[in-house]
């Protein structure tokens, strides 16, 4: 009660004296990303011109894609450790189904369903089992990984003539056809999340799941249906990896979690669930993207590289640490 | 006591505290004798917590100065309080859970050699400190946190006896406790005064305030309104002086009508302790669950709203017989429940206003998933008015609202489903009198509606003042029936605590099923 007492004055003082720190929380790390793109312009060379900008954004959409669903598992409170495996999986999945004369179509949907079905699997088990996601995923990482290699023998599958090469290869006026999908999934996920019921479920879950039960809302359907869509998300990186590279590789995707959990973390989305925003997910990519495509150009070998990209997330994380220590 | 000519052993004048615009302490004033009991009262939002926060070093004050034996102090931080003699005991308990009584009493300056932990100079340090307080009882080896919330708050305090704290704080110290625990609480506070600390006692409860003060200050709006002996003041003066205005009737009771049976329970129970409870609730009737902390009445009406289990029993609604096995159940039956705590199982802090009304009801402003907004918006607009939720806008994260407002936007949630029965567990915790007034307004609105009310109060004047009829539960029973006219808070009192037995069938006298 007496904690209580206090909140709506505490909180004025925030809304006054804060008026560009709320800025900064909302679109501080745009700011970020802005001031990041001026600094490589002036010192990696070749950096600033439209076909590096292609580069990036290609470079940038499957991790950005994954990130996409990824937000809504953390925003759940979740986490999804098995996405590299599934961009594995479903890439092998999709590869399968053309080799074995499917139309392209088929492989390609065939792919998203596999991706589907493991995150059904994960949800399933989070939500109905009450089992820590953590764990769940870690298991499904390997597991997941385990399927991929059997099934083909642990060797890359090589597709000729591959019908749905253009996935990872074509574009639109110029614009790489990876770039295209990953912009889509942003928008309909930003709508998913911001205007349907599902969405807000999912926000109100994260942020007290105890309350969002009692308010009648089906908590354990809800967290299936967000699994299922990273599963998805993850399906839909795999077929464009798979497409890129013409072949279904088992060892596609390793690593590519952390990538995407850095992206959304950057991007503002608290690991604690209930609060963050899609779009600043796009943007924690992009950080990634261009900090490795300005690191490239300037010719810093590959170790410093890694360096550089961890200490990034962690000083990212810092900062939103220091934010909400000021909030309390 | 306040005859003695003598210094005060501590002074705080003219103390502001500003955040950002505004005044949460406006020059406001307070001395503590030695010895003595000192009620801090006031609305919440008054600034009594700010001011205790000041005290042990939480805030510092923008303005102002605080004395202590009659030297000008500055009080830096908590340690630095604790260092002056300041200690503060607050509602939400300072323990770690998982470790026990003795390590807990410890924490900080455990005895070591090297580094090494000298437990047996641990375990006989904290049986010192709790013989200190007469709490020898409490075993030293026991995890704190499997101790009731009664006797971690003992070992706080006597935590804070055992650094030799002449100021001792208590925010809400009987918020949680037990009667026969609160019983306790109050004779060590009246042993910790005869032995000269003087004791900054924050509370709501006007009883306990009088038993235990011997001045009280009364705070409104951060600002300092009077401060007089307990016997030269009376319980409505200082409410009246706490809201600043005349309350009259605060338990408003306009004229139903009570209908037929809308909520019928019989014979639900959890199979471990809690039941057979068997009852009904009508039309525009408003029924009251009063019992003691742990008697059971939080359990019965979370099993009705399907947020536990129940091993047995049948529920109707409107005469038609309903299976509920969770809340999303009960709401499409139409009973909802505003929960006994706001924070943990009602609010989604990092939220709006809107998406707190919202949540629950979105289904009912959607096509195919996709929120109608202007719909979904008006709708809240228009119970922010009628509910007079006061906010800046629908869009305000809900945590900048005080406690009543809450309370209103969760009720709004409900409000919104437009419910057959409403089940209000505590539904005044935490919120002002003057909130409570519109609180009791609105459940009476809802009466005269024809919804059937089912409320779970620990204040009896409170459930007393609204009810049609009240219930005594004791031990996960029924015990006795009580109409308006026949109950008084003594007979009540003496069902719930079992002095008195009746085994009564239970049901009303609407007659049964």
């Amino acid at each position: 009660m007496t904690t209580v007492q206090n909140t709506p004055k505490l909180d004025l003082k925030q809304r006054r004296q804060t008026d560009w720190a709320y800025l900064w929380d909302r679109y501080g790390i745009a700011g970020v990303l802005i001031l990041l793109v001026v600094l490589m312009s002036v010192i990696a060379p070749n950096f600033f011109s439209f076909d590096n900008g292609i580069n990036v954004a290609r470079a940038v959409s499957i991790n950005a894609i994954l990130a996409a669903g990824m937000t809504l598992v953390i925003l759940t409170g979740g986490i999804d450790l098995s996405v590299g495996s599934v961009v594995a999986l479903t890439g092998v999945t999709s590869i399968l189904l053309w080799t074995a004369g499917t139309p392209a179509i088929v492989a390609v949907v065939g792919g998203i369903i596999a991706g589907a079905l493991a995150g059904l699997v994960n949800g399933s088990l989070i939500a109905y089992l009450g089992l820590p996601a953590f764990i769940v995923t870690l298991g499904a990482l390997t597991y997941v990984r385990g399927f991929s290699y059997s099934l083909t023998n642990a060797q890359p599958l090589v597709a000729n003539d591959l019908g749905f090469r253009g996935l990872g290869n074509g574009g639109i006026a110029g614009i790489p056809t990876p770039v295209l999908i990953m912009l889509v999934v942003y928008v309909v996920l930003w709508f998913v999340l911001e205007r349907t019921t599902f969405g807000r479920h999912i926000y109100a879950i994260g942020g007290n799941r105890e309350a969002a039960r009692l308010a009648g809302i089906k908590v354990r359907y809800t967290l299936v249906r967000v699994y299922v869509i990273m599963g998805a998300c993850a399906g839909l990186a795999g077929v464009i990896f798979a497409a890129r590279v013409e072949s279904g590789q088992p060892k596609a995707g390793e690593g590519y979690e952390l990538d995407a959990i850095a992206a959304v973390v950057l991007g503002g989305t608290a690991l604690a669930g209930g609060r963050g925003r899609i779009f600043g997910t796009l943007v924690g990519a992009l950080i990634i993207g261009v900090l490795s495509n300005g690191l490239v150009l300037m010719n810093v070998p590959f170790f410093y590289q890694l360096v550089v990209k961890g200490a990034v997330i962690v000083l990212a994380v810092a900062i939103d640490g220091l934010k909400n220590l000021k909030r309390a | 006591m306040t005859e003695n000519p003598i210094e005060p052993l501590l002074r705080m004048s003219g103390v502001s505290k500003r955040f950002g615009g505004v005044h949460a302490l406006d020059g406001v004033h307070l001395e503590l004798y030695s010895g003595e009991v000192h009620a801090l009262m006031g609305e919440n939002g008054a600034g009594k917590s700010t001011l205790m926060k000041i005290l042990s070093g939480v805030y510092t004050p923008d303005d102002g100065t605080i004395e202590i034996n009659g030297e000008a102090v500055i009080i830096q931080n908590p340690r630095d309080a604790l260092r002056k003699g300041i200690a503060i005991i607050h509602q939400e308990l300072n323990t770690v859970p998982d470790m026990t009584v003795a390590e807990n009493l410890a924490l900080g300056h455990e005895p070591n050699k090297a580094g090494v932990l000298n437990r047996a100079e641990l375990r006989r340090a904290a049986r010192e400190k709790l013989d200190l307080i007469g709490a020898s009882n409490i075993d030293v080896d026991t995890p704190i946190g499997r101790l009731s919330v009664g006797m971690q708050q003992m070992v706080e305090i006597a935590r804070a006896v055992a650094e030799d704290a002449k100021i001792l704080i208590l925010d809400e110290p009987t918020a949680s406790l037990s009667q026969s625990e609160a019983n306790r609480l109050f004779d060590l506070v009246e042993d910790m005064s005869s032995r000269g600390m003087a004791l900054a006692y924050i509370s709501h409860r006007m009883e306990e305030v009088w038993r235990l003060s011997d001045r009280i200050t009364v705070l409104r709006d951060g600002k300092w309104i009077s401060t007089t002996g307990r016997d030269e003041i009376t319980p409505e003066q200082v409410v009246n002086r706490m809201v600043g205005r005349d309350i009259n009737d605060l338990y408003v009771q306009v004229d139903r009508t009570v209908g037929d049976v809308v909520l019928s329970v019989d014979g639900l129970t959890n199979g471990r302790g809690i039941g057979p409870v068997s009852f009904d609730v009508c039309a525009g009737e408003l029924v009251s669950l009063v019992g003691l902390v742990g008697a059971g009445r939080t359990e019965i009406v979370r099993m009705i709203f399907g947020a536990d289990r129940s091993a047995g029993g049948t529920l109707s609604v409107d005469g038609t017989h309903v299976t509920i096995h969770s809340p999303a159940d009960a709401i499409r039956n139409r009973i909802g429940l505003v929960p006994e705590s706001r924070k943990e199982q009602a609010l989604f802090l990092e939220m709006s206003i809107r998406d707190n009304a919202l949540l629950g009801n979105f289904e009912r402003f959607s096509t195919a998933g996709v929120i109608r907004r202007r719909q979904a918006n008006s709708a809240v607009q228009d119970r922010i008015s009628e509910l007079r939720i006061r906010s800046t806008s629908m869009n305000q994260e809900i945590s900048g609202l005080s406690g009543g407002n809450q309370q209103k936007v969760v009720l709004s949630r409900w409000l919104m489903l437009k419910p057959r029965v409403l089940i209000l567990d505590e539904p005044t915790r935490g919120v002002d009198i003057g909130a409570k007034q519109e609180i009791y307004r609105i459940i009476n609105d809802l009466l005269k509606e024809g919804i059937a009310v089912l409320v779970v109060s620990s204040e009896l004047p409170e459930a007393l003042g609204i009810s049609d009829r009240v219930f005594a539960v004791h031990e996960g029973r029924l015990a006795k029936e009580f109409t308006r006219e026949n109950a008084t808070e003594e007979s009540v009192l003496m069902y719930a605590t079992g002095l008195s037995t009746e085994e009564t069938d239970a049901s009303g006298p609407m007659g049964g099923n």
